[in-house]
């Protein structure tokens, strides 16, 4: 399914990426996304990203939660004409049957206040299942898309699924010998679950979140936003570790977002004021997980990009 | 000539479609009439990929117009008569010469052509789009590089424009009008050409595309009834969710699934919101009424396998959405059966309920003293310390973890939790009940405890916010305090509590300005009922009167008084004695008041106040409204009769000073009821 994700938007004319090697909550985390959609060059690209959101954890026990997943990321800068024609033709390639299968566009507007972000899409729906999400950006981290990038993303366990008509992620068949998802990670699952909502120590998680910001600002003040932004991804991870965690409080979980905007906007602003050859623009920064804005369902996993 | 317009989009957002057909109709309307070109009928209308207007009868060409201005006399010097030449661009032989009583005065006739219909309308397009209103917009595409770029609901994709069958050639946002459109996604892929208006809709219907949204709806209705009909079950009926499938649907198809009927452990409300809000599901119910383990959903396809791999699909995702419900669902349960409800409470520290009002387990600890207090001093008669304790549980439902995943159903979650655990059902009631009544037409709490907790409650909300200084102002109400003080109303009259009200807002400025705020909900709310807004003043201005259950009984006997012949009598014979009193203060009598009674129709209006006096008095304290009115009556004619026979400004003061005694004792015996004054007519 990756690969034909791949070689169908790869003959798009994206480039084909890796996954970015931090901890982020969604594929719109990977600076190919987040900076890339600053700034006036033309950029495709798509990767596969994995993501994680610790409070979705549930011990492996819910068929359709995980705290760790993949999702598939492609984004398209200026978003092309007839976006969603060349979507539809990506489902044809990874074998969804149009003519059997309803396909709708549910009006799902996106906005992430840790990134600064929002922008105007769907989620998409194939016969009642979210599959994946689809945005056109207008503003990242302050600053207004020019031109608009048009985002998809793929919740790659939950098309498996579908796909493989499975009922729980863990039976999703990982090969053709036998090897199941939950072979592979249901201990993960498990041990991570007790991590994010038990072990975690807190005390040097509010540490490191003080630790990284600091070198973000400091980094991003030497002008390097790049590394500088490094840090804000961790910034936002640790945050939301220590929202599963549960010991932020509703009060102060929203100071601790706007402080992530703030390093996102920090960065940003670096990005923005160096023209740079290779104009890369923009900074982007983690985000609670899961808090998709205004709609928290009750949703599988793969759920598209969902940050917040 | 018929005139077709349409403009096609990426998916429009189900919600705004109605709204924006509406806004493309007057915008269009807007524009011919400026133009000054006449047409007949308008129909606009929406699919989730296309918004269309069909204008019938298009006039040809707008009219002609003539327009006359005067100019300078024909005698005027030539540096005038140039001036004016210059201001309407005619030439000195174009202009009329007119005789008028001043003499020959020049005069231009500006004649503007008429203009084709064509014309006018590739005019018109790109200003009804580019000054298109929609609730959110947004930029898209290579014409992005520019923040100034077109802006629309979702990228626009194409314009049809076509008047009697002939493209009306316009251009804007980039995109050049024609006759192509597209149909169904997956039926008709291929671009269609529109014929004329008269074609528009049948050419789509073979594309299937339903352009009528009114045919959508009645489609989904009729025919998810009929599915429900055919499982022997009954649909449940919802018009807003048939609204929104058709706004989501070209060619909509209603199919029916079932669910694991397990899942029905789930409380009835999170399930039909789980397939409501989340997948757009209409709810069944079996011959019982019970919610049957089924629902039906509306595909946008004529599947070519009859929809099994659909409704296959939609089965699991509900499964799926009902499991994770039902995970909530039985963890809430677990930690009730160990800790009570009780358990959610100390999470309630956490949450602020305003940031100068504290957080809602400050809140919680008020009303749960208001409440107990409303029940101790007899206001209600519910056992003070259920009171208290269904006032302390209101709120612990807000941190499980079913009403953290679905807010709607905050209250309902509780009450099913406290009647899982076996609590006192007037408990669990009034956790569900103290929201109400959430507005107009919502069910009024009259069970004691509920009445207590939503009493609380609200005025809790209401005496905090007014305290900080934050009353509604405007239009602005982000606390709906409106819709508060006008549920304490509703509950004070449907449960017929008797409450000294100012004393529970409290003293001075602040209590005054909510009294009044009160009093004004009162007359909104009343006003509906058909209830006098001066009547209403005339008894809340006698003062102390914070029993707005009594306040309310007065006035409609005033109201009903005031309307029959001896009222309208008494009303004008009472203005008439104020008047000459307000006169009287100006110029006060210098003499005591002669003794005695008078005679003829003064006596008898003092005998008519003696014996009317005390009786109204005693009626009003046994609020016996009615009877107090029905003794004022009693003055009408002894009223009339004075003022007919008896002249209150003698020349002797002693006796105008007795007349004007005896009218003050009738103003005071009236104001015993009700201040008249304040009464209107």
């Amino acid at each position: 399914m990756i690969l034909a994700l791949q070689s169908y938007w790869g003959s798009h004319g994206c480039v084909i990426l890796q996954p970015y090697d931090l901890e982020v909550g969604a594929g719109t985390f990977h600076p190919a996304t987040t900076l890339r959609s600053l700034g006036p060059d033309h950029w495709n690209a798509c990767y596969v990203q994995p993501s994680r959101r610790p409070s979705d954890g549930r011990y492996g026990e819910n068929p359709n939660r995980l705290q760790h997943y993949y999702q598939f990321q492609v984004i398209l800068k200026p978003s092309p004409p007839d976006l969603i024609g060349l979507y539809l033709g990506s489902l044809d390639a990874i074998g969804i049957d149009r003519a059997k299968h309803d396909i709708r566009f549910v009006e799902d507007d996106w906005e992430s206040p840790t990134l600064g972000a929002w922008g105007l899409g769907w989620e998409v729906w194939c016969d009642g299942m979210e599959v994946s999400q689809f945005t056109y950006f207008q503003q990242v981290a302050g600053h207004d898309c020019a031109p608009v990038a048009g985002e998809l993303t793929y919740g790659l366990e939950r098309l498996a699924m579908y796909i493989q008509g499975v009922e729980s992620i863990y039976d999703l068949a990982y090969n053709d010998a036998g090897v199941s998802y939950g072979d592979v990670f249901l201990k993960n699952e498990q041990q991570f679950s007790a991590y994010n909502f038990e072990a975690a120590n807190t005390e040097r998680l509010f540490q490191h979140f003080k630790d990284v910001s600091e070198e973000c600002r400091a980094l991003a003040a030497r002008g390097l936003p790049l590394p500088a932004y490094d840090q804000a991804i961790k910034a936002s991870h640790i945050f939301n570790l220590l929202n599963a965690r549960g010991v932020i409080s509703v009060a102060e979980r929203q100071a601790y977002i706007g402080r992530v905007r703030d390093l996102v906007k920090a960065v940003a602003d670096v990005w923005v004021s160096q023209s740079a050859p290779l104009p890369l623009a923009g900074g982007a920064g983690g985000g609670p997980d899961g808090a998709h804005l205004g709609d928290p369902p009750p949703t599988p996993p793969a759920r598209g990009r969902g940050d917040a | 000539m018929k005139f077709l317009l349409e403009l096609g989009s990426e998916e429009i957002p189900a919600r705004m479609q109605a709204a924006a057909a509406e806004q493309l109709k007057t915008r269009f309307v807007d524009a011919m009439k400026a133009a000054g070109l006449a047409h007949g009928a308008v129909t606009a209308d929406a699919t989730p990929r296309r918004l269309w207007l069909i204008a019938d009868d298009v006039a040809a060409a707008s009219e002609g117009s003539a327009e006359e201005v005067k100019g300078p006399a024909a005698t005027a010097p030539a540096q005038a008569i140039e001036g004016f030449l210059k201001k309407t661009g005619l030439a000195r032989e174009q202009l009329e010469e007119r005789e008028t009583p001043k003499g020959i005065v020049l005069f231009a006739v500006l004649r503007r052509e008429g203009r084709t219909a064509a014309d006018i309308l590739a005019e018109a397009i790109p200003q009804i789009v580019t000054g298109f209103a929609w609730p959110k917009s947004m930029r898209w595409g290579a014409p992005s590089q520019s923040t100034a770029s077109p802006r629309w609901v979702r990228p626009l994709t194409g314009i049809v424009a076509l008047l009697d069958g002939e493209v009306v050639p316009c251009s804007v946002h980039g995109l050049t009008s024609g006759r192509e459109t597209r149909g169904h996604r997956v039926h008709a892929p291929e671009p269609i050409s529109i014929t004329s208006a008269a074609s528009y809709a049948d050419q789509l219907r073979a594309a299937h595309v339903l352009v009528s949204s009114a045919e959508r709806q009645q489609i989904i209705a009729t025919r998810a009834a009929e599915l429900a009909g055919e499982a022997g079950l009954a649909l449940i009926p919802d018009q807003g969710l048939v609204a929104e499938n058709a706004g989501l649907t070209e060619w909509p198809v209603p199919l029916l699934g079932r669910f694991d009927p397990d899942f029905l452990s789930v409380p009835r409300e999170v399930i039909v919101l789980t397939m409501r809000t989340n997948q757009k599901y209409f709810a069944l119910s079996d011959a019982a009424g019970a919610l049957a383990p089924a629902f039906i959903c509306v595909a946008n396809l004529e599947a070519t396998d009859g929809g099994a791999a659909i409704v296959n699909g939609n089965q699991r995702v509900l499964s799926a959405r009902l499991s994770d419900a039902r995970f909530f669902w039985e963890q809430d349960l677990a930690t009730v059966r160990t800790g009570g409800l009780e358990a959610f409470l100390p999470k309630l520290n956490d949450i602020v309920f305003h940031e100068k009002l504290g957080t809602l387990a400050d809140k919680v600890e008020r009303v749960a003293a208001l409440a107990r207090w409303l029940c101790e001093s007899g206001a209600v008669p519910a056992d003070p310390a259920l009171a208290e304790k269904a006032a302390r549980l209101a709120k612990a439902d807000l941190v499980s973890a079913t009403v953290g995943e679905f807010p709607e159903v905050q209250g309902l979650i509780g009450r099913y939790l406290a009647l899982a655990i076996g609590e006192d059902a007037a408990v669990a009631d009034a956790i569900r009940d103290h929201y109400k009544p959430a507005g107009q037409g919502d069910d009024v709490p009259t069970a004691p405890v509920s009445v207590a907790v939503a009493l609380s409650d609200k005025l809790d909300t209401l005496t905090g916010f007014f305290r900080e200084n934050m009353p509604p102002t405007g239009s602005k109400d982000p606390f709906a305090l409106r819709r508060q003080a006008l549920g304490v109303l509703s509950i004070l009259q449907a449960a017929i509590i008797r409450l000294p009200l100012r004393s529970l807002i409290g003293e001075g400025a602040i209590g005054d300005q909510l009294m009044d705020f009160f009093a004004d909900r009162l007359k909104v709310q009343q006003r509906e009922a058909g209830v006098r807004h001066d009547l209403i003043d005339a008894v809340f201005a006698l003062g102390g009167e914070d029993d707005l259950v009594r306040l309310l009984a007065r006035v409609k006997a005033l109201q009903a008084f005031v309307e029959t012949e001896d009222g309208t009598n008494l009303l004008a014979g009472y203005k008439r004695a104020a008047n000459i009193l307000k006169a009287a203060e100006k110029d006060p009598p210098p003499a005591p008041p002669a003794s005695g009674r008078g005679e003829g129709s003064e006596a008898a209006l003092a005998d008519a106040l003696d014996s009317a006096l005390p009786q109204a008095k005693a009626a009003v304290a046994d609020e016996r409204f009615t009877d107090a009115m029905a003794a004022l009556a009693a003055l009408r004619s002894p009223v009339d009769g004075f003022f007919e026979g008896v002249m209150v400004n003698d020349s002797d003061p002693a006796i105008r000073a007795r007349r004007l005694a005896l009218l003050a004792r009738f103003r005071d015996a009236v104001h015993g009821v009700a201040d008249f004054s304040r009464i209107e007519g």
